[in-house]
């Protein structure tokens, strides 16, 4: 306790004193770390990020709704819907195999493209549209995950009861296998409210796009770091959240 | 055609080049109590799940009453809610509590009015002594109780056949006791049932027959008075020195 509380002082010392000394520090300051410029960008930024926030919120519904179509095509057993699961799993192979950015691209400036009218041109639906593509299937991974490791006598057990495939599947196995995957889930959540930001690349003015503009206008990077700091402090305490229940899953399985 | 609640001809299970069971036949009247008896791999469990379908058998054929059960192409929802069948590993649904693991498939399957339903399961958990129990989930409950609520849960379906696998096997020996008491409970009752179990005592004081499995096949059966105590077969009576003398 004492060695980690010393040690920890003594680099953070060390970088308060050493950082200052570099040649290029005082250009760094004022354009980086610039109080004035911190204080008079912080409540637009703040006002941009409700943009995020809102995208975050409506998308997660609709990327779990449509990852749980996916994971539930992909455990499909019976032959005659074989074709449901290649398309399940071509469906995951590609969007967890192209980068969200490049999603986002093709999705948002391809579509509009056709010439839609208003309001269906909009980059916010498809920049929401690209990025519930891209998330469905990584959730529809997880909750895959979640419902092959349900042992195999649980669904025995259902099945020997008289349920249908299908009352076995929506009350013995996905209500297991959801509890299982919060913790993952969690963690797919914040990577997502993270990369909401990339919407910034098609147009949403949300917070990085309303960073850059203040970057251009004031000559100055330090709406970037404000920017920065703004998700840290949702990104921080939301992985946190995931830790601890990782945690507890684990402790409560052992 | 079969005259027994319950016939096996010829049934025939392997899994991939290992053969399980070779060629079965069984007859079970109704009201009839049958141990399997045998070692470990002989076949016993296999041979359960091959009764309910929950293995489709290679060949052979199970009929209950006057149907084909192991016929290729049938809906086996309404036909395994029939025929209950309690595991080794109780396999209890681990986020309900006793009595919502009771209730779900009467619930959903048979037509019956909620209220009715409950009270029935009330009766259940009362008679088998765990009325204090049935809010509780798996994980609050010994492992006799809940394997007294997967008695229960099997049950409430009203089957005409229970099948037992090894229902005491998972159990500390000071809890075997409770769940046998369940059995001897639905034997008094007249409930057909097929058990597969290594409690000799038990099959010996309760079994209307005693089959004798080995390597797949059925080597003898018989009255638990004659099995036990003069059986024929050269490897029934080493088997039954093995066990008996431990």
């Amino acid at each position: 306790m004492v060695v980690a509380g010393v040690s920890t002082a003594i680099v953070v010392l060390s970088i308060v004193m050493l950082v200052p000394l570099a040649p290029g520090w005082e250009g760094v300051k004022t354009s980086f770390f610039n109080g004035e410029v911190f204080a008079k960008t912080l409540p637009k930024l703040l006002k941009a990020f409700l943009w995020d926030v809102a995208i975050f919120a409506w998308s997660v519904p609709l990327i779990f709704a449509l990852g749980l179509a996916i994971a539930l095509a992909r455990a499909v057993r019976s032959p005659a819907l074989f074709p449901l699961r290649i398309f399940g799993a071509a469906y995951v192979d590609i969007f967890r195999g192209v980068p969200v950015v490049l999603v986002i691209y093709l999705v948002g400036f391809g579509v509009p493209g056709l010439g839609l009218p208003r309001p269906w041109n909009s980059p916010y639906i498809w920049g929401t549209v690209a990025l519930v593509l891209t998330y469905s299937a990584y959730i529809a991974e997880v909750l895959r995950g979640g419902i092959e490791s349900i042992h195999a006598s649980q669904r025995a057990a259902a099945i020997c009861l008289g349920l249908s495939e299908r009352d076995t599947m929506r009350y013995v196995i996905l209500p297991q296998a959801i509890r299982r995957v919060i913790p993952a889930n969690m963690n797919m959540l914040v990577a997502l409210q993270k990369d909401v930001a990339l919407l910034s690349f098609i147009g949403p003015v949300e917070i990085l796009r309303q960073a850059g503009i203040f970057k251009s206008l004031l000559a100055n990077f330090t709406p970037y770091v404000a920017a920065a700091l703004i998700f840290l402090c949702v990104t921080v305490p939301a992985t946190r959240y995931a830790d601890y229940l990782m945690n507890r899953d684990r402790n409560a399985r052992s | 055609m079969p005259e027994a609640k319950l016939s096996l001809r010829g049934v025939t299970k392997s899994f991939g080049k290992q053969a399980i069971l070779r060629c079965i036949d069984l007859d079970v009247a109704e009201g009839e109590m049958i141990c399997l008896i045998g070692a470990s791999g002989s076949g016993k469990s296999t041979l359960l799940r091959c009764i309910n379908q929950l293995e489709p058998v290679d060949d052979g054929n199970v009929w209950l009453d006057e149907l084909d059960i192991s016929a290729p192409g049938l809906d086996l929802a309404p036909i395994r809610r029939r025929i209950g069948i309690v595991f080794q590993s109780f396999n209890l649904f681990p986020h309900m509590t006793a009595m919502d693991n009771v209730l779900l498939a009467p619930r959903r399957v048979l037509n019956e009015e909620v209220q009715g339903l409950r009270l029935r399961a009330e009766e259940e958990f009362v008679r088998f002594g765990l009325a204090l129990h049935k809010d509780k989930y798996p994980d609050q409950l010994s492992g006799g109780q809940q394997q007294r609520v997967a008695v229960i849960r099997a049950l409430v379906m009203r089957p005409e056949i229970m099948l037992f696998d090894e229902i005491t096997s998972a159990l500390d020996p000071e809890l075997v006791g409770e769940v046998l008491d369940v059995l001897r409970e639905l034997r008094a009752e007249g409930m057909t049932m097929i058990l597969a179990t290594h409690e000799m005592g038990f099959a010996r004081e309760l079994a209307d027959r005693v089959c004798f499995i080995d390597g797949g096949m059925i080597v003898e059966q018989g009255p638990p008075e004659e099995l036990f105590n003069k059986p024929q077969v050269a490897r029934t009576q080493e088997f039954l020195r093995t066990v008996l003398r431990n």
